[in-house]
């Protein structure tokens, strides 16, 4: 015809028209020879023929395929070199319905992308990978792939690819079968009509295995670059045979289809109620104009021993007495008998610095704690020491120390766990700081069990007694 | 209502009232709580939660959700966000919406889990490579990690760009009362993205233009979106900036420090006021400004060796003495030592 449509009739799947150079609307940009032509013929293809035009997004990656989406009449997202499987996961689990395809080469997929490819695998993701091997950089011109065989030249390995510097090339197809999620693995090659066949089938069943969306499958490609192999497209497709499928041998490495897996899924709740937002009455501000400034309290001592708990009871039971209140920690990697403290603040305006740098209360589990912040507590602060007396060599400080020996009446009371809770009641009978009612409201909402509240009712009531009992200073 | 809550957890909580449905993160302290906080509550309410292999495939796994069209999230700390930044230009570059939120650590390298400010940088001047821009927020609170979390989002989809939340592991780590109101935002239509339906077929998210004229075209509209955005989006706060003599300035916990030195140095007669940029780009510049009028010094105080710091100083051009008060490590400088410092200055400049 005239105009010249005839002449290259072709699936739906694939523009009229390609815009990647004006001048040539009617051809692609690959090279004569190239496997890509072939390998785009066999998705669009299978997509008409499943019917999932509208459904396909296709993931095109960086490499001389970068350029799909100016062929293929699909959804169309660009990934970055080696992340199309992490960029087709987004996208499927964003949109169930939808059928993804990463379309990747081997220096994309099996050199810079492995992590993405081997985990994207191993997740079962419900996306189809097509994975053109043609053992080289095509785009880039002609370096070693993580697929070169042993003794072919590249730019980069000039003198061969050699197993002692470089190892030996990476088999996608096996390494993936290896993993129990992906549901169906194959390698074809594009060097003859009968594989082109079996690749056409291959393609084929990825597809479909999408749109009953039973998992991950990945067709490996064996295909030509003519342009850096440096051969003639026959040579290049004879070249396929000698050189690639004796390394890369032809078969299906997994057709493993079982039976989808067991309904696992979270149950949905509303929003605020998942959030826990809705369930319990909030607290309010109330605000007192003229109150007394900010209120810093530091509580230190061993991890494990309740200390950034005690801080949240506090901080907790502030936020119910409608006080502006922070809770800050300080962390790090350790966890039981590491040391830990942490800084709370109770004020009736605002806070400004979360950092209590001078306690007005220091509430300290340890003999390490004492020795480390006392100091830094002005005259007119409290210290709480959990002993019965401070350390003999302990210098004065300029605060009073009040001892609870709280891990010992804890033990007694066989609440060995709940030290903290002993020292909080000698803090409230102390200090004041907090009713007690809140502070008991706010403890028997932090346990479960009814023992443990029956437990913490005692610990706190034994450490009010401490300073009850104790004879007037 | 107002309900105790960790900074970080704020922060999962306030996305999904913003229409957030899907995270992909990767563990990394102090933002680990994010992670953990999403793997919770967005499988409850229909999301998706994934463990990324890494922040690589973490950043590019949202890079596919918005393209999607979904609106999505990652929160991470330095090392964590060094991996992300090739994503999030490429996210930049595609013109997709995402929120990244950094819980900033004590770097270079692996650094330490403590608080520092010195990923300003590479989220405010851009981090990854070409000429692009994030939107950065600086929340103060906990209350601000989840408003400005739901901001994120916000700005994100108006100008279909990353948006980022520059926290720091104080503000992270920090539990204070978080007010959220339970009512949902719905996340807006997005015509352009690719969901695999028909009337989105058409759809192409890119950011790869090699034709010089055709990625000049581009980069220039990218560029006009940024101006437009930086007339209109740059927040910013003060505390007694009225008629104050000195002006301090910092952004995050900081902030919140400096605030408190604010109040001391008032009882000891000196009349320092606080400016306290809430968004670090747009950088604040007209703000500022005008809070600077009339003082004769500002003294930026951040946990870096002097990032922000050069936006101060290409904002004031020279107008006004600029002093640099610096922690790093993990560090945070007490009231006191903030007092301490500006009455040094003061003394020095009245020498």
């Amino acid at each position: 015809m005239p105009d010249g449509r005839a002449s290259h009739a072709k699936s739906p799947v694939f523009y009229e028209w390609y815009d990647r150079k004006p001048d040539m609307k009617h051809q692609t940009h690959y090279c004569p020879g190239c496997g890509h032509g072939v390998a785009h013929k066999l998705v669009a293809e299978a997509v008409t023929d499943l019917g999932i035009q509208d459904q396909t997004i296709f993931v095109s990656s960086v490499g001389c395929s970068v350029f799909g989406y100016y062929y293929f009449d699909l959804g169309n997202v660009q990934a970055a070199h080696g992340r199309g499987p992490a960029v087709a996961t987004g996208l499927r689990r964003a949109n169930p319905d939808s059928i993804v395809i990463a379309y990747q080469g081997d220096g994309d997929l099996a050199a810079i992308g492995m992590a993405e490819i081997i985990h994207a695998a191993n997740r079962g993701e419900k996306i189809a990978v097509i994975f053109i091997n043609n053992a080289t950089y095509g785009m880039t011109g002609g370096q070693m792939a993580p697929t070169t065989p042993v003794g072919q030249v590249a730019t980069t390995a000039p003198w061969g690819r050699r197993a002692s510097t470089d190892g030996h090339p990476i088999h996608v197809a096996e390494l993936l079968a290896t993993l129990q999620a992906p549901v169906y693995i194959e390698r074809v090659a594009l060097n003859d009509n009968r594989n082109v066949m079996r690749a056409r089938k291959a393609v084929r069943k990825a597809l479909e295995i999408q749109t009953r969306q039973a998992g991950f499958a990945l067709v490996e490609i064996l295909s030509a670059c003519p342009t850096t192999w440096k051969l003639t497209p026959p040579d290049a497709q004879a070249f396929i045979a000698e050189a690639l499928v004796p390394v890369f041998p032809l078969r299906v490495f997994k057709d493993a289809e079982t039976t989808a897996p067991g309904d696992d899924a979270v149950p949905v709740r509303p929003v605020a109620e998942a959030l826990d937002i809705a369930a319990e009455p909030g607290w309010a501000r109330k605000g007192r104009a003229g109150s007394p400034r900010t209120l810093g309290i530091k509580v230190a001592g061993f991890g494990g021993q309740g200390v950034l708990l005690l801080g949240q009871i506090l901080a907790e039971a502030g936020l119910r007495e409608g006080m502006e209140v922070s809770w800050l920690p300080s962390y790090g990697p350790e966890m039981r008998s590491g040391s830990a403290h942490c800084h709370v603040c109770l004020a009736h305006d605002c806070i400004g610095s979360p950092l209590v740098s001078h306690p007005d209360i220091l509430i300290a589990m340890n003999n390490t704690s004492l020795r480390k912040f006392a100091a830094s507590v002005p005259a007119a602060g409290t210290i709480l020491y959990n002993g019965h007396t401070p350390p003999a060599d302990f210098p004065a400080c300029e605060a009073g120390i009040v001892c609870v020996p709280a891990s010992e009446i804890a033990d007694r009371i066989g609440a060995a766990k709940a030290a903290n809770v002993v020292m909080l009641g000698a803090l409230l009978a102390e200090t004041g700081c907090l009713p007690e009612d809140t502070v008991t409201a706010v403890l028997d909402r932090a346990v479960k069990s009814p023992e443990l509240v029956a437990m913490n009712r005692r610990a706190l009531e034994a450490g009010r007694c401490v300073i009850a009992s104790a004879p007037p200073r | 209502m107002l309900h105790l809550c960790k900074g970080n957890v704020a922060v999962v909580k306030a996305a999904v009232l913003a229409g957030c449905r899907a995270f992909y993160g990767y563990p990394i302290t102090p933002a680990s709580e994010i992670t953990e906080a999403a793997a919770l509550y967005l499988p409850q309410v229909g999301g998706t939660f994934l463990q990324a292999e890494s922040e690589i495939a973490a950043i590019n796994m949202v890079y596919g959700a918005a393209a999607a069209g979904q609106r999505v999230m990652t929160a991470s700390s330095g090392p964590g966000i060094s991996l992300m930044q090739e994503g999030i230009s490429y996210c930049a570059g595609a013109e997709l919406p995402c929120v990244i939120v950094d819980v900033a650590r004590g770097g270079p390298g692996l650094g330490n889990l403590a608080p520092e400010q010195g990923d300003y940088f590479a989220m405010v001047k851009g981090g990854g490579h070409g000429n692009y821009r994030n939107f950065v927020l600086a929340p103060a609170s906990a209350q601000e990690m989840a408003d400005l979390t739901i901001l994120a989002f916000t700005l994100a989809d108006r100008y279909r760009n990353p948006a980022v939340v520059l926290a720091d592991a104080f503000v992270g780590q920090m539990m204070e009362p978080v007010r959220l109101d339970p009512r949902e935002t719905a996340a807006p239509e997005k015509s352009w993205a690719v969901r695999g339906t028909a009337d989105t077929r058409r759809n192409l998210v890119n950011s790869f233009y090699l034709d010089p004229d055709q990625l000049e075209a581009r980069v220039r509209r990218l560029d006009a979106k940024y101006r437009s955005a930086e007339m209109v989006e740059a927040r910013s706060e003060t505390y007694q900036a009225a008629g104050a003599e000195i002006l301090l300035i910092g952004y995050g916990i900081v902030a919140r420090v400096l605030r408190s030195a604010v109040e001391q140095l008032r009882t000891l007669g000196v009349r320092a006021g606080l400016f306290r940029p809430i968004t670090l780009w747009p950088y604040p510049s007209a703000a500022l400004r005008q809070a600077a009028r009339g003082c004769h010094l500002v003294m930026v105080v951040e946990l870096s060796t002097g990032q922000m710091v050069e936006d101060v100083r290409l904002t004031l051009n020279g107008t006004l003495p600029v002093e640099f008060y610096g922690r790093v490590g993990g560090n945070v400088p007490t009231t006191e030592e903030i007092v301490d410092q500006v009455v040094r200055c003061l003394a020095a400049a009245t020498v």
